[in-house]
């Protein structure tokens, strides 16, 4: 019975973690490699509970380095694989990231990021995003980066990053932070087997008569070569820039602009409400894809909005790519919290209040 | 209703994030919208613990937000901390036994709940976050009393379902004591 | 006149050594890592030597070890102690330096340092607290933890086909020639407590002879990752602990040579 109800679609109360879980068990995860770090544990503990009963493989590996490794030998034998972990396990998985970046494999990385440098706090941040959207480990290489705002989010976006990671051959990085991973939303799960994985003709699966040999590498050691993948590399990020996604919420009439992601956006939507009550028009740009930036909608509403304000929880990482897009056309100014402090509607407001006297 | 924002908070162990959970599992069953937002880390083993729920009928937009419209509260420094957030007019609940100083506001409804001594009076001190649960339904009916009972076997791991029958009777007892305490004179 | 409230043949520590900060544990009721801070820091203070002792403390529930012991500390990056350790003592080798470290820590995470420590010999104490779980991050399954045994990772129980098989890393490290000092104690009983304390001593007296690595183990509990009281834990530890972790010397100096030799039956 229960079963059953598993397979359909379903609305339930979830915390973040173990929604993005129930998802990944929904998308049809072949296999899951991990290790513990708070606060995004309860991913890995709903997996060891419900894949057993269900499908898939999950396997607790003996660090985050092996992690990253296990999921670039299953990715390239053509499983659809993920892994999830906090910004100093991040930190541990790079040089295994450059070398998936490097060999075209999909996978999702979830990083649900805590407050740095160093081991930090286990309260939330969004420090790591330099590191997600610049390509953290060594080389010229790019995650299709997605920050989700909502527990639901947690849950599409792991539908989302399988989709982009297979199309494109990359590896997807959702981008979250401690507090989403730890609340309770309702959610909407989709059903269960409706996003069907076909093995990729260029993974390791055994070589068969009459077809080449498949090898996974990312040693390309004539320079020639090397220049050739990071051409075909850039070409394929260029081409991402079609998926680009933000959500503008009353931006029309607005004098003013916050810009923030994730869980941060959510915050301004509630100062921009404050806002409005006290008479200031603001308005909110949420950058869903971090990579691809929404460029394009930041420099239109540039045109005609002259101050903008970025609110994140760092010490001002995002900005910079605001900045880059808006080009010179407005004020942008930056509000940040760190080290696992969360910035509060009334303390926004007071910023908003300040830049418009 | 339109939007209620809540902060509960006190003691780990004292059954803050449940209490919330409760209210969250409700809301939807009601088919409204939520979110719980629990305070999470070391802090929880032994110091304080809180949870923020919000229930709306339209989007939510932050699930942290720092003027509530109700606080529930059960312990002295949670009081310092969240009885100047409570927004004017909105109301405060506190468990008496637990608080050594009194709120002050007089900008705000107040409301002294005796859950724990309810609670030991049904023999289970760990239903006192039922009673005060039930004392701030009565007063604000933001959900379906029976969703809450509904929202009981969601929270309770089965192996506690035994207990859902003295859960609902502190329920009740908060209904009822907090019905006495609002026709006393104040 | 004093009485004792407790047979002095049972006191297995003082109230305040000068090696503790005084600072009150943080530990849950009932967990053996404060019992291992006090004796290592007893010791400490026995030896005379608080003023040269350097140690290093990676993330695990002891990663605020520094808040407890009365010497210099570092903290370190999870699996890392051994390798910051071993660095503290090259540039000073006129100090004592120990890392203490758990089972996550130094037997998964940490597993290549570790045994590369030791290989080359280095000239440190390496405490190892094995309580057959990650406590800090809420009862995860460790690389020690028992077959069957349910953490949060394993909620079926460790299953050897899938999950491997607990881990005896004291016994895999003794086989190499780096390692000086080899034993595994425990602190569930004040005899255990009383034969760690000696361990503990004889290593931090071999450092000076720079012969090796002294590798202490430590088979401690965690009632709350257990999700036992603290004494089913301690009784977990006897029936269940021990029949896969013997305690005794396993690798120890030749009284005549000097040399380290292999225990027999171990
Ligand atoms: C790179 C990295 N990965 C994961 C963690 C999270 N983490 C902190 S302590 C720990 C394990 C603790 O277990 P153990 O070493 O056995 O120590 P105990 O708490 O049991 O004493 C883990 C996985 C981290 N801090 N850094
Ligand atoms: S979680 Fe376990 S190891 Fe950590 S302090 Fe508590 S009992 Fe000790
Ligand atoms: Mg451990």
């Amino acid at each position: 019975m229960e079963k059953q109800e598993l397979k359909g679609k379903e609305i339930k109360l979830m915390k973040g973690n173990e929604a993005l879980a129930e998802a990944a068990i929904r998308a049809g995860l072949d296999a899951y490699f991990g290790y513990p770090i708070t606060p995004q544990s309860e991913v890995m503990e709903y997996l060891t509970e419900n894949i057993p009963l269900r499908r898939g493989l999950v396997l607790q590996a003996e660090s985050e380095v092996a992690s990253i490794n296990m999921v670039y030998g299953a990715a390239g034998a053509g499983a659809r694989v993920m892994t999830s972990s906090s910004s100093p396990g991040m930190s541990l998985m790079q040089e295994g990231i450059s070398y998936i970046a490097s060999a075209q494999l999909p996978c999702l990385l979830v990083n649900v990021m805590r407050g740095g440098p160093g081991l930090g706090t286990i309260q939330p941040s969004q420090g790591d995003y330099f590191q997600a959207v610049k390509g953290g480990g060594h080389g010229d290489y790019k995650l299709f980066t997605l920050a989700p705002s909502t527990v639901q989010e947690m849950v599409d976006f792991v539908f989302e990053g399988f989709k982009m990671a297979e199309k494109y051959r990359v590896p997807a990085m959702l981008l979250a932070d401690g507090a989403l991973g730890q609340m309770m939303e309702k959610v909407e799960l989709p059903a269960e087997g409706q996003f069907p994985h076909v093995i990729p003709d260029w993974a390791t699966t055994g070589k068969k008569e009459g077809r080449k040999q498949n090898v996974i590498t990312s040693l390309f050691i004539q320079p020639e070569k090397m220049e050739q993948i990071n051409l075909d590399l850039q070409a394929k990020y260029k081409a991402m820039e079609i998926e680009v996604k933000s959500e503008s919420i009353n931006t029309e009439d607005a004098d003013l602009i916050l810009v923030a992601f994730g869980l941060v956006a959510r915050i301004c939507m509630k100062a921009a409400e404050l806002a409005r009550e006290k008479g200031i028009k603001v308005g909110v740009i949420r950058p869903i894809t971090l990579f691809p930036f929404p460029t394009e909608v930041l420099n239109t509403t540039a045109d005609r909005v002259k101050k903008f304000l970025v609110v994140e929880m760092n010490a001002g990482q995002m900005v910079e790519d605001v900045r880059l897009s808006i080009n010179g056309k407005a004020d942008v100014q930056f509000y940040g919290r760190m080290g696992g402090m969360i910035p509060n509607p009334e303390e926004i407001l007071t910023k908003l209040e300040s830049m418009m006297k | 209703m339109k939007t209620e924002e809540i902060i509960i908070a006190g003691f780990g162990g004292q059954g803050v994030l449940s209490m919330g959970q409760m209210l969250a599992y409700s809301a939807l069953i009601d088919n409204k919208e939520t979110s719980w937002m629990p305070s999470y880390g070391p802090e929880m083993r032994g110091g304080t613990a809180n949870c923020v729920v919000i229930v709306s009928d339209s989007r939510i937009s932050s699930p942290l937000v720092s003027k509530y419209d109700t606080a529930i509260i059960l312990n002295q420094p949670s009081m310092e901390k969240f009885e100047k957030a409570v927004k004017p007019g909105g109301s405060l609940f506190y468990e008496e036994s637990t608080i050594i100083q009194p709120p002050m506001r007089t900008d705000i409804n107040i409301y002294r709940i005796s859950a724990l001594r309810e609670a030991e009076r049904l023999n289970k001190k760990q239903v006192a976050n039922m009673v005060m649960l039930g004392a701030f339904l009565e007063v604000k009916p933001i959900v379906q009393f029976e969703s809450i009972l509904a929202a009981l076997k969601k929270v309770l791991p089965e192996r506690h379902h035994h207990l859902i029958p003295i859960n609902e009777q502190a329920l009740l007892k908060g209904k009822e004591i907090i019905s006495e305490y609002l026709k006393e004179p104040v | 006149m004093e009485q004792f409230l407790i047979n002095p043949d049972c006191m297995v520590y003082d109230n305040h050594p000068v090696t503790l900060t005084g600072e009150p544990f943080h530990y849950c009721p009932g967990c053996g890592h404060g019992v291992i801070h006090k004796v290592l820091m007893e010791v400490v203070r026995d030896l005379g030597i608080q003023e040269e002792v350097i140690g290093v403390a990676p993330v695990g529930c002891s990663v605020f070890a520094y808040h407890y012991m009365n010497v210099d500390m570092q903290e370190a990056a999870h699996g890392r102690a051994s390798a910051v350790a071993t660095a503290i003592k090259r540039v000073r080798p006129q100090n004592y330096v120990f890392s203490y470290q758990g089972d996550g820590d130094l037997a998964a995470i940490g597993t290549a340092e570790t045994i590369h420590t030791v290989n080359r010999g280095e000239n440190i104490l390496m405490v190892f607290v094995n309580n057959a779980i990650y406590g800090m991050t809420g009862g995860q399954m460790a690389p020690t933890s028992l077959i069957g045994m349910k953490t949060a990772t394993s909620p079926y129980g460790r299953d050897a086909a899938s999950m491997g098989n607990p881990i005896k890393i004291t016994e895999l490290l003794a086989q190499l020639p780096g390692a000086y000092y080899v034993a595994r104690h425990a602190v569930h009983t004040p005899n255990a407590v009383r034969k760690l304390t000696k361990a503990f001593k004889n290593a931090f007296e071999y450092q000076k002879l720079n012969r090796g690595t002294c590798f202490i183990e430590v088979v401690s509990n965690c009632p709350s990752g257990w999700k036992m009281s603290p004494v089913q834990s301690i009784d977990w530890i006897e029936k269940n602990m021990l029949p896969m972790f013997p305690l005794g010397d396993i690798k120890v100096p030749d009284p005549k040579t000097g040399d380290p030799v292999m225990v027999k039956n171990n």
